[in-house]
């Protein structure tokens, strides 16, 4: 069994889908940070069966929710205090995403217009639906972010 | 201050308005003739367009007012690189409203978010086309008295057709309309529209192969062109190109009072011996189409 010790202040993500940490942790910037972060692959879950997990010291106002929510809402944000957990965050899908994924077709705007911020709306909550601001080009989940 | 980017921008309400006074101005235009004096429309076009871009400069003149602007990219900055955010901030300084076109999807809404003047769509890329909607919506409107309780059949290629998209999701806000959708297997409406939109409001539809099977149903039927410029090949076009033609045999099955629109250019999907039928109207939908953008201009000047 493999141990890492808890943290004293700072947030843990769990239930990170088995794989998924390494893209999360770019995706998130976390490489920037000068903190201790520890990366958790295949860890045993009784609700997932395997599953990653991201633990940061440092506080919770460096981490972007919208993105996270976006990556994946079913994650769960645990925030540490003095070694314990002091409140567990839901994520949503944000209503909207910038900058954080390019629109893919070749026929947008965004293709050739400079310093257009690349905005894609929720446009269906229970689908989970974004389409491009611009040119309403719907979002391929798997391929969201790189 | 208020843009055209989209038949959805307006509400019922203000669409019904909109249609309203282009009627109005159908019927006295000398009322309307120096309603626009002293100011100006830019046409932005940057690629080529011929009804289009004369209709909004028609608009623009029949309301007393003066036009100015470019008809392709190479001549305008563009050619330059000159971005269309920057093109559009300078065009503030010289007209009160501008219609532009461009082959890039959502660069009118990119022009509309940096300028300072009333931008209207006049069509971008394979996205929207509103002022066509708009000129298809008051064609009917005009001709039969009701945008409701409406059997439509769209006919040719629903799967590239921005201005049948864009028709169906307009008229998809009335009440009891039904649309008759009629395409080969490789042109059927995309499942966006079908799910998403209706699916979804529980709008009745039926999708059918053959014209002559939808014909006599029908109280409006829109023809479409299949675009050679949508098909990777050559041979995929030449098949489709041809697939429905419409005859005044076949009209021979449809109702007294439907009417015929097209947003034209047609090739050969209407034949030339149907122009002369009572139920053609897509040369009036043509002039429809400068009456609509009169009230377009009008109403966007008026919000600003």
């Amino acid at each position: 069994m493999l141990n890492i010790s808890g943290i004293q202040e700072g947030f843990v993500l769990d239930h990170i889908k088995a794989g998924m940490s390494m893209s999360i942790y770019k995706d998130l910037k976390l490489d920037r940070l000068d903190c201790q972060i520890a990366i958790i692959k295949n860890a045993r879950s009784n609700k997932m069966g395997k599953k990653d997990m991201i633990k940061v010291e440092c506080p919770i106002d460096a981490l972007d929710l919208d993105i996270l929510g976006f990556i994946d809402h079913n994650i769960t944000v645990n925030i540490i205090q003095n070694d314990k957990i002091v409140e567990k965050k839901k994520l949503h899908l944000p209503n909207q995403v910038v900058n954080v994924i390019q629109c893919k077709n070749p026929r947008c705007i965004t293709s050739i217009e400079q310093e257009l911020d690349q905005i894609f709306i929720l446009t269906d909550k229970e689908k989970e639906i974004y389409r491009c601001k611009y040119c309403d080009e719907r979002l391929k989940k798997k391929r969201h972010l790189e | 201050m208020r843009h055209l980017m989209s038949p959805l921008d307006l509400t019922v309400e203000e669409l019904d308005d909109l249609l309203t006074l282009a009627n109005d101005i159908e019927h006295n235009p000398s009322k309307y003739a120096h309603a626009c004096e002293g100011k100006k429309l830019a046409t932005c076009f940057y690629e080529p367009s011929t009804r289009t871009r004369l209709s909004f400069e028609a608009a623009m003149l029949n309301l007393g007012g003066s036009v100015l602007g470019f008809s392709s990219a190479d001549s305008s900055s563009a050619a330059k690189g000159e971005s269309v955010s920057d093109t559009i901030r300078v065009i503030s300084c010289y007209a009160d409203i501008c219609a532009i076109r461009h082959p890039k999807e959502g660069a009118a809404l990119v022009a509309s978010s940096k300028s300072l003047i009333p931008v209207i769509n006049a069509g971008d890329g394979g996205h929207q086309h509103p002022t066509q909607t708009l000129t298809d919506l008051l064609t009917i409107r005009s001709l039969k008295g009701r945008l409701n309780r409406l059997k439509i059949g769209l006919c040719g290629d629903l799967k590239f057709g921005r201005t049948v998209h864009s028709l169906i999701h307009a008229l998809s806000r009335y009440t009891d309309v039904e649309f008759i959708l009629i395409s080969p297997e490789e042109l059927r409406i995309p499942g966006y529209i079908r799910e998403d939109l209706l699916r979804k409001k529980s709008i009745p539809f039926q999708e059918l192969e053959r014209l002559e099977d939808a014909m006599p149903m029908l109280d409006i039927l829109y023809m479409t062109r299949v675009q050679k410029e949508r098909f990777f090949n050559e041979e995929d076009y030449v098949r489709m190109k041809d697939y429905y033609i419409l005859t005044k045999d076949k009209l021979s099955h449809a109702k007294e009072d439907m009417l015929i629109l097209h947003p034209l250019p047609r090739v050969n999907e209407i034949s030339v011996e149907v122009d002369s039928d009572p139920r053609a109207v897509y040369f009036k939908q043509a002039q429809y189409g400068v009456y609509v953008r009169m009230a377009l201009i009008l109403t966007l000047l008026k919000w600003r």
